[in-house]
C-alpha cells in the first residue's frame, strides 16, 4: 500500500517536471561535463535530463537551440557545505535555524524542518551558478549538529530532494568545547553514542536514556552509526584526522566525510587509503587556531595529488556567501590545482560524495542542471548568463538585483525611490 | 596637505607656549624648535627602509594607481623611491633588471581596515586585543598598544601584495580608539612597523554593535547606554560637547596662560579630531545613519574621512560625493546582520560612478590576501550593470584612495616619481583569480618573492610549528 502510493507520487512529480522542463540543444559550447572539457560540444536536454548526442548536424526536431558561441557550459555548481535557506539574517536569532544550543536534541534535529525555499539567500546564491546544495548545521555549535539535507536552489516548495542525507558531527576544538571541555570528552561521548545507536532499539526498551543519547537521538544516529548514512565530521588538526581514520579502521563500514581538514595534507596518503573524502575551503591558510597550524592553500593540490576525493566549499561564511566557492576554486588553481580538478571539486565530486545520481555532470542521464557563463567560470570576473535546473530555465533576479536596479540611477525629482521597482 | 599644515600649526603653538614658562607669551618665539606642552608622538615610528639596490622592472603592463595604464613600460626603483617610469628606460650600472613581460606592475595595495595584530592568529582568548569593551567611549585607547607584531597574518597579507595598512580597534564602541597605519614590514616592535609621519586616526562605530554590546551587555538587560540608535547619537554628541569644552580650555590656556589644564587621554583624541589632526574612520552600514553622522560632523565642525563597510553607500552616493567622504567597502558581503541586509554587488562601482571616493577594504585576515580580486568582482559586476570603469581606474580603490584616507598619499599609493617604492610585480593580470603577487617591494626593498623561500617571512609564532616556512 505504502509502496503503491510512493510510486504514484513519483510518477506525478515526473509529469510535472516534464511539463515544465524545456527540451533544448546547446551548441558550440566549451563544455565541462563533470569530468573533462570539450570544445565545440553539443548538449541535448530532454525531459529534464541530458541525452547523449554526438552529431550536431542531425539534431532531433522540436528543440530550442542555443548557440553558446564558444562560451563555457558547466553542470550547475554543487555547494558541498552551506546553511542556505535555514537562516535569513545571521545575527537575528529569530531568523536563524542553523543551530539549537538550547535544545535537548542533537542528532535528531532535522534541518530540513527549518528550510525556507523563499529565503533571499537562495536566489542570491543561484544566480551565481549554484543549483544544488548540501545544507548542514553550523560549524562548531554542538557535537551532534543534526541531520543535513540536499536541495535544489529553485526556491520552490518541494526543492528538498534528500532529507536526512547525512549526520553532522563536530570534533576537534569545537567538539571538545561542547562536550565537557576536552577532546577525550568528545571522543568518549561519540563512542558512547555509537554504542547507543548500534544497540537501538534494544537498549531503549526499558528506559529512554542511553549512555550518551536519548531515544530520539539514538534513533536518528542509527543509520550513520551502522554505515547506512553519510557522516560529516568537522575536524582540523592532523592528530584529530588520524583519530577519525582509526575510527574508520575499527568500523570499516562507516561512510565518513571530513569537513575543514585544514591539516588534511599532513595525512593525505592515509585519507586516500581509508577512502575518506574531504570538503575543504581552499582559502584556509592561517593558523587561526592551534588546530590548524599547518594550514596552507597547498592543501587542495596536495590532497588531490594524493588521490583523496576532494570537494571545495566556502566555509568562512557558508550561510550567505556559499556562492564564493567559485572564487575559492579559482584561487585553488592559483595555488597549483589543475583547472579541471577544481571544476570537479565544485560539481561532480560533491554530487558523488552525497550520492546524488546525475547531479554535477552533463553526460548521458545527467540532470539538466547547467550554467552558461560569460567567461571562464573560475574567474572572479565571470558570471552566469543562463541557468537551468532539471531542464527548467531559472530567473537571474534576486532581492539584490532589485535593490541595484532601484538605485542604478538616483532620481527623486518626481517621486521617492520607494515607488521605483 | 591641509591636515599636515594644521598639525604643524598646532604643534608650533603648543611648543611656543611651553617654552615661555606656561603662559608669558612672546610674539617672536615661533620657531617651533622647543619642547611641546606635551608630547603628541610619544610612541614614534622607528621604521626605516631596508637596504635596496636599484631595480628595473622591464616591459610590464603598469597601472600607475591614479587611473593610467601603460603597456610595455619600465619602472625603476632606486634609493627606496620610484625613480623612473617610461618606455625603454636605461638600466645603468648596478641595476638589477627584471624581465616583466607578460606581467603587471602596480602600486602596493593599502588596506585601510584591518585588525591584524589586534585580532591575530591564532584567535585564542589571550589574543582578543581589538576592542576595549569596558565602556562605549574609549577614545583614549590606541590600537598600536594592542598590536602583536608576530601575527602570521601580516605575512599572508604581504603575499597578497599589501604594503601598508591601517589597524583599527573593533566596532563595539561609539568611539573605539585610535587606529595606526603600518608598513607591512615585520618588526620586533610595533614602532618598527609604524608608517613614518602618518596622521593618527579615530575609529567610531554606528548602528547595531554599540547598542548590542552595551544595551544588552554582559547578559544584563538593560546593560546601559547606548541601548538604541538614539542612544548612539546622544553618546557621540555628549562626547563632542566635552571635547569642545576641553579644546576651549586648552585654547584659553594657550592664549592666557595660568595652570596647565589636566590632560585627558580620551579628550586629547577627540579634540585632535576637532583640530583636524586626527582622521575619522567610522564603521557605518546604513545610508540613513551615514546621513545622520554627516549632519553631526557639521554640528561639531569636523570631517568624516571614510565610512567603513558602508554597505548602503550606493543609496546615498550623491551625498557622499557632495560631502567628499570616502566609502571603504567589501565587494559582496551581506546578510550576516540586519544592517548588512541590503548589501549589493554593485556598491563599489555605484559609489565610484557618482564621483565619490571608493575604497576596497578587507576587515578580514582572509580578505586582505586578495583585495585585488575583490576589486575585480566589483568591476565586473559594475560593467554587467552598465557602469563602465576601466581596470586602471579601479586600481584607485586599492592604493590611491586608501592612501588619501590615511593621509599618506604624498608618500605612497601611486607609481609617481619620488614616491616610496611600494610596488608589486604580479605574475599575471591582478584582476584574475589565478594571478599571484610574484614580488613585493616596500620602500624599494624586496620583502616577498614567490619563487624564493628565503623571501617568505616566518613569524616567531610559526617557527618550529607544523608548516613552518611552507608555501602558504
Amino acid at each position: 500500500m505504502i509502496f503503491k502510493f510512493a510510486a504514484i507520487a513519483a510518477s506525478t512529480s515526473l509529469l510535472c517536471a516534464s511539463a515544465l522542463a524545456q527540451n533544448l540543444a546547446i551548441q558550440n559550447a566549451t563544455l565541462f561535463d563533470g569530468e573533462t572539457v570539450r570544445e565545440n560540444a553539443t548538449l541535448v536536454i530532454r525531459d529534464g535530463t541530458v541525452v547523449a548526442w554526438a552529431d550536431a548536424d542531425q539534431l532531433p526536431s522540436g528543440l530550442e537551440t542555443i548557440d553558446a558561441e564558444g562560451a563555457w557550459v558547466t553542470p550547475g555548481i554543487f555547494s558541498a557545505f552551506s546553511q542556505i535557506g535555514i537562516v535569513e539574517v545571521g545575527a537575528e536569532d529569530s531568523t536563524n535555524d542553523t543551530s539549537a544550543g538550547q535544545s535537548g536534541f542533537g542528532a535528531a534535529l532535522d534541518l530540513s524542518d527549518g528550510f525556507n525555499p523563499r529565503a533571499t539567500s537562495i536566489d542570491i546564491t543561484r544566480i551565481e551558478g549554484v543549483t544544488r546544495m548540501a545544507v548542514a548545521p553550523s560549524l562548531g555549535a554542538s557535537l551532534f549538529g543534526g541531520q543535513g539535507f540536499i536541495a535544489t536552489t529553485t526556491g520552490e516548495p518541494g526543492s528538498v530532494i534528500d532529507r536526512r542525507a547525512f549526520t553532522f558531527i563536530n570534533l576537534g576544538e569545537a567538539g571538545a568545547s561542547v562536550s565537557g571541555g576536552s577532546r577525550p570528552a568528545a571522543w568518549a561521548t561519540l563512542r558512547a553514542a555509537f554504542g547507543d545507536a548500534r544497540a537501538f532499539p534494544t537498549r531503549y526498551l526499558a528506559h529512554s536514556e542511553g549512555d550518551a543519547l536519548g531515544r530520539m537521538d539514538a534513533e536518528a544516529f542509527t543509520r550513520a552509526a551502522r554505515g547506512d548514512q553519510l557522516m560529516l565530521i568537522a575536524v582540523s588538526r592532523e592528530s584529530d584526522i588520524r583519530e577519525v581514520i582509526s575510527l574508520k579502521k575499527t568500523m570499516s563500514n562507516l561512510q565518513i566525510v571530513l569537513v575543514g581538514a585544514q591539516e588534511g595534507w599532513m595525512a593525505a596518503d592515509e585519507l586516500a587509503e581509508a577512502n575518506i573524502p574531504v570538503i575543504i575551503d581552499p582559502y584556509d591558510n592561517l593558523p587561526s587556531s592551534f588546530a590548524q597550524l599547518g594550514a596552507t592553500q597547498q592543501n587542495a593540490a596536495r590532497l588531490i595529488d594524493a588521490g583523496v576525493t576532494t570537494a571545495f566549499a566556502h566555509l568562512d561564511s557558508s550561510s550567505h556567501q556559499a556562492r564564493l566557492v567559485l572564487q575559492s576554486a579559482g584561487n585553488a588553481v592559483g595555488s597549483g590545482v589543475d583547472h579541471t580538478d577544481a571544476l570537479r571539486a565544485i560539481t561532480s565530486v560533491p554530487a558523488e560524495i552525497f550520492g546524488i545520481d546525475g547531479a554535477g555532470r552533463l553526460t548521458a542521464g545527467g540532470l539538466g542542471d547547467l550554467v552558461i557563463w560569460d567567461g571562464d567560470p573560475l574567474e572572479v570576473r565571470s558570471a552566469p548568463v543562463r541557468i537551468f535546473i532539471d531542464g527548467v530555465e531559472q530567473p537571474l533576479e534576486s532581492r539584490q538585483t532589485k535593490l541595484r536596479d532601484r538605485y542604478l540611477t538616483i532620481d527623486e525629482s518626481e517621486r521617492p525611490s520607494a515607488y521605483k521597482r | 596637505m591641509k591636515i599636515a599644515m594644521r598639525l604643524a600649526v598646532a604643534l608650533s603653538a603648543a611648543t611656543f607656549l611651553t617654552a615661555c614658562g606656561g603662559g608669558e607669551s612672546s610674539e617672536n618665539d615661533t620657531t617651533g624648535e622647543k619642547a611641546e606642552a606635551f608630547n603628541r608622538d610619544p610612541y614614534p615610528s622607528t621604521y626605516s627602509p631596508y637596504p635596496s639596490g636599484a631595480v628595473l622592472l622591464q616591459n610590464a603592463t603598469v597601472y600607475d594607481g591614479v587611473g593610467n595604464v601603460f603597456e610595455n613600460y619600465d619602472v625603476l626603483l632606486e634609493g627606496g623611491n620610484i625613480a623612473g617610469l617610461g618606455e625603454d628606460l636605461d638600466a645603468g650600472d648596478d641595476v638589477e633588471v627584471i624581465d616583466a613581460s607578460g606581467k603587471f606592475v602596480t602600486p602596493g595595495i593599502i588596506d585601510n581596515h584591518s585588525h591584524l595584530g589586534v585580532y591575530p592568529s591564532p584567535g585564542v582568548s589571550a589574543h582578543q586585543d581589538g576592542n576595549e569593551i569596558s565602556g562605549p567611549v574609549t577614545a583614549e585607547v590606541w590600537a598600536e598598544h594592542g598590536v602583536w607584531p608576530q601575527d602570521p597574518g601580516f605575512t599572508r597579507a604581504l603575499a597578497g601584495g599589501v604594503t601598508s595598512m591601517q589597524i583599527l580597534p573593533g566596532s563595539a564602541n561609539l568611539f573605539g580608539g585610535r587606529g595606526v597605519t603600518l608598513k607591512n614590514v615585520l618588526s620586533r616592535t610595533v614602532q618598527g612597523m609604524k608608517f613614518p609621519d602618518a596622521p593618527y586616526t579615530l575609529k567610531m562605530a554606528c548602528g547595531e554593535n554599540p547598542k548590542r554590546v552595551y544595551g544588552y551587555g554582559g547578559g544584563r538587560f538593560p546593560g546601559g547606554a547606548p541601548y538604541s540608535r538614539m542612544g548612539n547619537v546622544a553618546g557621540y554628541r555628549n562626547s563632542w560637547i566635552e571635547a569642545k569644552a576641553y579644546q576651549e580650555k586648552w585654547n584659553a590656556w594657550e592664549a592666557d596662560g595660568g595652570d596647565m589644564p589636566t590632560r585627558n587621554l580620551e579628550l586629547d583624541t577627540l579634540s585632535g579630531v576637532l583640530e583636524g589632526d586626527i582622521l575619522v574612520h567610522m564603521h557605518c552600514y546604513r545610508a540613513d545613519e551615514m546621513a545622520q553622522v554627516i549632519d553631526m560632523s557639521e554640528e561639531f565642525g569636523y570631517d568624516v574621512t571614510s565610512f567603513h563597510h558602508a554597505v548602503e553607500s550606493y543609496k546615498i552616493a550623491d551625498l557622499l560625493a557632495e560631502k567628499n567622504i570616502c566609502s571603504s567597502m567589501w565587494a559582496d558581503w551581506w546578510g550576516f546582520k540586519m544592517e548588512a541586509y541590503d548589501g549589493i554587488r554593485e556598491n563599489i562601482p555605484l559609489v565610484h560612478q557618482a564621483g565619490a571616493c571608493a575604497i576596497v577594504h578587507s576587515d578580514s585576515d582572509i580578505g586582505i590576501q586578495r583585495l585585488n580580486q575583490e576589486a575585480a568582482k566589483a568591476l565586473a559586476d559594475g560593467r554587467r550593470a552598465g557602469i563602465e570603469i576601466s581596470d586602471a581606474d579601479a586600481w584607485t580603490w586599492l592604493s590611491a584612495n586608501p592612501a588619501k584616507s590615511l593621509g599618506i598619499f604624498d608618500q605612497t599609493g601611486s607609481l609617481e616619481i619620488g614616491k616610496d617604492a611600494d610596488v608589486v610585480l604580479w605574475n599575471g593580470d591582478p584582476f584574475s583569480s589565478y594571478s599571484n603577487a610574484e614580488r613585493v617591494y616596500i620602500d624599494g626593498a624586496l620583502m616577498f618573492d614567490l619563487e624564493k623561500p628565503d623571501f617568505t617571512p616566518v613569524t616567531d609564532f610559526e617557527l618550529g610549528q607544523p608548516g613552518e616556512g611552507d608555501l602558504k
